[in-house]
């Protein structure tokens, strides 16, 4: 995902991080952050639903919504804007998520080398403790 | 694909004459870091395929539903401003799963910017 300068994230960033951006087309939201993660959020839409017959969203937003969560938490636990692609993504999806709720996807950066950022992260719509999905993956940074 | 809205959200289009091969051209929509494809894009591209090929496999007339159950995407190349396809491949069809491979690229089918394995679970009537 597109990552700002400077260094200093503030959250009004990630507006201007989403303009013209998949996510921002997929209306992903900021929510929060600490030093090795970030928490965003993809309310409910129709245009986003993968079986009509049942109005549950596709598995391929929520897929988008732990990638740019958990890309985002790499740039926290590295403190500065680095670009960066995604090499691989694993993700599990335990359960539909609840057609209308709001899909909260945290992203966890747990660790860095010189070339590569090992995440986790999960999704959930509302309960932290009942998932709809797990995550794991890796990045590769792109300016070395 | 038409009761797939995320699909019509991507802008995926099938290829006329191949019931498999899709075709996701260049947008705004889709961009990650400027110049280049999204991830979560191209997964979801990958799994629009998937879940097409399955359907294709399973009969048009089978009323089975498909679950997601997991997804490995791996990323071997940045998708570049220029029309990306994709196809996916029923490995096994089994009476409750099905095994998925699809893959996606765009001037050369043996140089795919993106690949994915897909596990799904199949409930039939």
């Amino acid at each position: 995902m597109a990552l700002p300068d400077p260094s200093s994230f503030v959250p009004e960033d990630f507006v201007g991080m989403m303009e013209g951006h998949h996510g921002g087309h997929l209306g992903i939201e900021y929510r929060a952050h600490g030093s090795d993660w970030a928490e965003l959020a993809l309310p409910y839409r129709e245009d986003l639903i993968g079986d009509l017959s049942r109005g549950v969203l596709a598995s391929g937003p929520i897929l988008a919504l732990m990638d740019s969560a958990t890309s985002f938490a790499v740039r926290m636990k590295v403190g500065v804007a680095r670009p960066h692609a995604t090499l691989d993504l694993r993700i599990d999806y335990v359960r539909p998520a609840t057609p209308g709720r709001t899909v909260i996807g945290r992203g966890e950066c747990y660790r860095v080398t010189r070339a590569i950022s090992f995440v986790r992260g999960v999704a959930h719509d509302g309960d932290p403790a009942d998932p709809i999905a797990n995550v794991a993956g890796t990045f590769m940074f792109t300016d070395l | 694909m038409d009761d797939i809205p995320y699909a019509a959200f991507l802008g995926v289009t099938a290829v006329d004459g191949d019931p498999t091969l899709l075709s996701l051209p260049y947008a705004d929509s889709v961009i990650g870091r400027p110049g280049f494809l999204h991830g979560g894009a191209i997964g979801g591209f990958l799994e629009v395929a998937s879940i097409v090929a399955l359907r294709h496999a399973l009969g048009i007339e089978s009323d089975a539903r498909i679950k997601p159950i997991n997804l490995t995407v791996d990323f071997m190349r940045g998708g570049r401003d220029k029309p990306t396809f994709a196809r996916g491949i029923v490995t096994r069809l089994g009476t409750r799963v099905a095994n998925v491979d699809a893959s996606a690229w765009q001037d050369d089918p043996t140089r795919p910017i993106a690949a994915a394995r897909m596990n799904y679970l199949i409930e039939r009537a």
